[in-house]
């Protein structure tokens, strides 16, 4: 009983990401029509801002102190990060709380990045086939990755959470279970609860605005609500950027979970199109629920007791569910009829 | 006994019937109209003859043969060809290549991997195929793109594409939908030519009552899921029910 | 987009003799371009065929497999364990290889062909990664995991031992009557696959056979009420292509004995499918040519560093020099992928048809002012 819980507690962080991803991909689908490839990238950008924004706040003044010597005879460096030097308390403070801080800077780069994604390249594919928008969007994920490896180069930059955080949570005690039995990471949970309250802002926006019901209604018939003479191609520009938005915050959080690297974003984006697809192609909660759900089975398919019975599934739990599904229930589980059918 | 035979079907969508215990007979050799408002069915009911929908109870037999169940490769191969409503080629091939097709289907069957003749030296399938083309007066035109065609053109292509197999029944959902009055009357003289050359037997479901009159041998008037009226051209123009249907649309 | 389609026996021949000179003189017309070594050419024919068959389903009937790098993967592991187990002839190494690739193809094509579109490039990309992430974890017995598969001294090599032929000193290489597989017999070994492959290529695309994939390409749901079962059309697209996939995984290992997990991963299959766009999907030389181009650009690319970039730049004046070269720095040796994300783009961009249609393109807007705006049949204008 215990091991169920702790291995469901550690598939909603993993789960949370693919959530996150899947949310941004289907909603540029539903709407934009778009098949994007590249949605990924936008996740592993979101996770460089944290890089970026660590180091940035992470620059040092160098002091020489001639007073003092070091044992091989040169003058002792005293090196404090600048933010310190400046701010004190404060900007040790920030320090500590890099990654939740550096949100205030994706969220702005992420905006950015998204407009200009969808105006450069993104607009000009709304009438192209779906296997043309594969392949620029897959063009476009290659370049952004590179150009990530090539100014951060290929290793992975671990990122820390804040300190209060760093340890564990003996969740298993707020359920009556022994101490010891259900131990976990404070960060992952902070980072499920996250993307529950993204998912949830995005869901409590497209339902509770006037701006949500017209991206709702042009998820459901998209040419209908053209002919009402709504400015659909304007809120296009805006559901891309929400959604490159979305993965870039989801990529921001789980840089203390999984170190960035530059291949990040194609290793999530494969995973996350699974997701929507077993959700059903078009259907937000789908791809919330698929989400947590494929999380969830891959962390019951990583326990040792799953793996000595069937080996190596905890390598492709994901895409067997993805096959299985997709041949019984072609739609996935929540999807509508006649989307990309034709 | 008809060529095509409707029992007894219903089919309903959810709540709604959408057709309503259908008995109909299609007798060889005839052009039978299915007029009726929107929503009385006539597609749904043409969806159960190519196997696209598969009716709740009843049943459709063609030449004494049940086509519930078959698939619409099956069904075509069993000698029923359709005509859709907008005209369905293939707009990346040439002419003669769509005609092609259709003909090699026949020869061939629903599948054959044949690689090792080339298309152009399948000498039989050609000439029938380029003779059709002639017929429908597309032959200056076979070795051009079929996207290029214009609306009325595209529909003869097709005309010639169901042609070629020698269909024993040929379905024609709204041949004249969305065209011209000029194309119209074209796509008419067509089909009554076609009629004295092919003899074949054909079901057309049709809005526009100028083409049903000018083709048809018996019409059958659909009203919310169910035929109310069947007669020669002429005697549907003078029922009363017929008008009621159109513009009244109760019970009958 | 207009093709007018009037290629005639006699053309196709002509254009097949001239193909077989092309690739047999290649050693000979190279060398201006720096790359008559035979390890590229040999590069050049494998990938070719690898293009070439995943052009039968993917240009013929548009069916765009995101996964194809899975069959080349099997044809290489199955061609180390033939030399294994049977011996260094590569004969049987290819045989085994293209029945075992096609037998995959079938069992995957079977299942991912029951959805179209997206689903089906969705479904393929979930498979290769399977094969992939299998291939690295239980599968190691098979695959020897992330060192690869190597062909070694103490292997049974059955074959080899009965000809007294078992005892060899140095590495081992595969050897088809006494001429070892490597540098030019190699490449003429490959070429010969190359040109059946190709020969091929040309009779399905001119057959019945071909005329039903195009059409199913073109419209699947009409081909449908035409009476044409489309699925096994399809399925046997599939095959073929798997099948070309594992003659040219084969091939890699026949020059060069060596199989890793690495050659199944999606990035693989995305070369693929860019080599045969960029060249043109759906004609029957642009998937080599695309093939051609993208391993001569990664070789030639990849080989570029600063210093060689300094001697190309070096007539510049030094601020601007250095400039450039660290702008093109970016593009040159580990930043080749970059080029080629770059050049993905914009091929799909302005080049949606590939290189083959935009020299059609450019020959037609030439002929046509040639003429002085006469005509143009092969081009008719819309009439709607």
């Amino acid at each position: 009983m215990d091991a169920i819980l702790l291995q469901i507690l550690n598939g909603l962080d993993k789960g949370g990401a693919y959530a996150l991803i899947a949310l941004g991909l289907t909603l540029v689908f539903g709407t934009l029509g778009v098949v994007n490839f590249a949605h990924g990238a936008l996740f592993m950008l979101g996770a460089f801002c944290a890089v970026s924004f660590n180091q940035l706040i992470g620059l040092e003044k160098v002091t020489v102190d001639p007073t003092q010597m070091t044992p091989w005879g040169t003058p002792l460096e005293i090196r404090v990060p600048m933010i310190e030097d400046w701010l004190g308390a404060t900007g040790t403070f920030i320090l500590d709380y890099s990654v939740p801080f550096s949100i205030l800077m994706a969220i702005p780069v992420m905006i950015i990045v998204g407009l200009i994604m969808e105006r450069g390249l993104i607009q000009f594919f709304y009438r192209r086939t779906h296997a043309e928008q594969i392949l620029v969007t897959f063009g476009l994920a290659i370049v952004l990755q590179e150009l990530i490896k090539t100014w951060f180069g290929a290793n992975p930059i671990p990122q820390v959470p804040p300190d209060t955080v760093r340890g564990a949570a003996d969740v298993g005690t707020l359920i009556g279970f022994e101490a010891g039995q259900i131990v976990y990471p404070y960060w992952r949970l902070i980072y499920f609860l996250f993307s529950a309250l993204i998912i949830g802002g995005v869901f409590a926006f497209l339902q509770l605005t006037t701006f949500g019901m017209v991206v709702r209604a042009g998820m459901a018939d998209r040419e209908t609500v053209g002919l009402f003479g709504i400015d659909i191609e304007r809120r296009f520009t805006i559901v891309f950027g929400l959604a490159a938005v979305v993965a870039g915050l989801a990529g921001v959080m789980y840089t203390p979970i999984l170190p960035p690297d530059y291949h990040m974003g194609m290793d999530f984006l494969v995973l996350s199109f699974v997701v929507v697809v077993v959700g059903g192609m078009g259907s937000l909660p789908g791809a919330v629920a698929a989400g947590f759900l494929l999380g969830v089975l891959q962390s019951f398919a990583s326990m040792t007791e799953v793996k000595s019975v069937l080996p190596g599934i905890d390598q492709i739990i994901i895409y067997l569910v993805a096959v299985i599904i997709l041949l019984v229930r072609p739609r996935g589980l929540m999807g509508r009829k006649g989307v990309m059918e034709s | 006994m008809g060529i095509l035979q409707v029992q007894n079907v219903n089919k309903s969508f959810g709540g709604l019937k959408a057709l309503n215990n259908v008995n109909l007979d299609i007798t060889e050799g005839t052009v039978h109209a299915i007029i009726g408002p929107n929503g009385a069915g006539k597609s749904t009911l043409l969806n159960c003859f190519v196997g696209r929908l598969r009716p709740d109870t009843g049943t459709v037999k063609f030449n004494g043969r049940s086509l519930l169940g078959l698939t619409p490769h099956e069904i075509n191969q069993v000698g029923v060809a359709r005509v859709f409503q907008t005209p369905e080629i293939f707009s990346d091939l040439t002419l003669l290549e769509n005609v092609l097709i259709p003909a090699l289907a026949v020869r061939d069957g629903a599948f054959r991997v044949n690689t090792w003749g080339r298309v152009d030296s399948q000498a039989d399938v050609r000439d029938r195929a380029e003779a059709l083309l002639a017929d429908v007066g597309l032959a200056d035109k076979r070795h051009t793109q079929s996207s290029s065609l214009s609306r009325g053109d595209k529909r003869r292509l097709e005309l010639a594409m169901c042609l070629v197999q020698q269909p024993k029944l040929v379905l024609l959902d709204e041949p004249t939908a969305g065209m011209s009055r000029a194309d119209t009357n074209n796509t008419i003289d067509l089909l009554a030519r076609m009629s004295e050359q092919h003899g074949v037997t054909k079901i057309i479901i049709e809005h526009d009552m100028h083409v049903v009159f000018s083709l048809a041998d018996r019409v059958t008037v659909f009203a919310q899921g169910h035929p109310i009226v069947e007669g020669t051209p002429d005697e549907i123009k003078g029922d009363p029910r017929v008008q009621e249907a159109y513009l009244g649309g109760a019970q009958v | 987009m207009t093709a007018i389609k009037r290629e005639t026996a006699r053309g196709d021949l002509v254009r097949f003799a001239a193909f077989t000179v092309v690739i047999l003189t290649m050693p000979l017309w190279l060398v201006p371009f720096g790359a008559a070594y035979p390890d590229l050419m040999q590069k050049f024919a494998i990938y070719g065929l690898f293009a070439i068959g995943f052009n039968i389903l993917f240009g013929l009937t548009g069916y765009l497999s995101f996964g194809h790098a899975a069959f080349l993967g099997v044809g290489s592991y199955t061609a180390v364990w033939s030399f294994k187990l049977l011996g260094m002839n590569p004969l049987p190494a290819i045989g085994l290889a293209i029945l075992l690739a096609g037998a995959f193809a079938w069992v995957i094509g079977f299942v991912s062909l029951r959805r179209t579109g997206i689903y089906f490039s969705i479904l393929t990309l979930a498979f290769a990664q399977m094969s992939y992430n299998l291939a690295y974890s239980v599968l190691t017995p098979i695959t020897n995991g992330e060192t690869g598969l190597r062909v070694l001294n103490s292997d049974p090599r059955v074959l080899d031992h009965m000809i007294g032929a078992g005892e060899v000193e140095g590495s081992l290489v595969a050897t088809l009557f006494g001429v070892e597989m490597n540098g030019l017999p190699g490449f003429y070994f490959c070429a010969v696959w190359l040109l059946i492959g190709m020969f091929v290529s040309f009779k399905i695309f001119r057959s019945p056979f071909g005329l039903m994939l195009q059409a199913i390409k073109s419209n699947q749901n009409r081909l449908n009420y035409t009476g044409i079962n489309t699925r096994p059309y399809a399925l046997t697209a599939f095959v073929i292509s798997g099948m070309y996939a594992g003659l040219a995984g084969a091939l890699l290992c026949v020059t060069d004995p060596l199989a890793g997990a690495e050659r199944m991963q999606w990035t693989a299959s995305g070369e693929v499918v860019l080599m045969t766009i960029l060249g043109g999907a759906g004609t029957l030389l642009g998937p080599m040519l695309g093939a051609g181009i993208i391993k001569y650009s990664e070789n030639i690319f990849s080989a570029f560093n600063e210093q060689t970039l300094h001697q190309i730049f070096g007539v510049l004046p030094d601020g601007v020099e250095g400039a450039v070269v660290s702008v093109a720095g970016l593009f040159v040796g580990e930043g080749w992928h970059l080029t080629l994300g770059l050049l993905f783009m914009l091929i799909v961009i302005f080049l949606p048809g590939g290189l083959i249609e935009g020299g059609r393109r450019i020959a037609g807007a030439l002929s046509r002012s040639r003429k002085g705006g006469g005509i143009d049949h092969a081009h008719p204008q819309a009439a709607e």
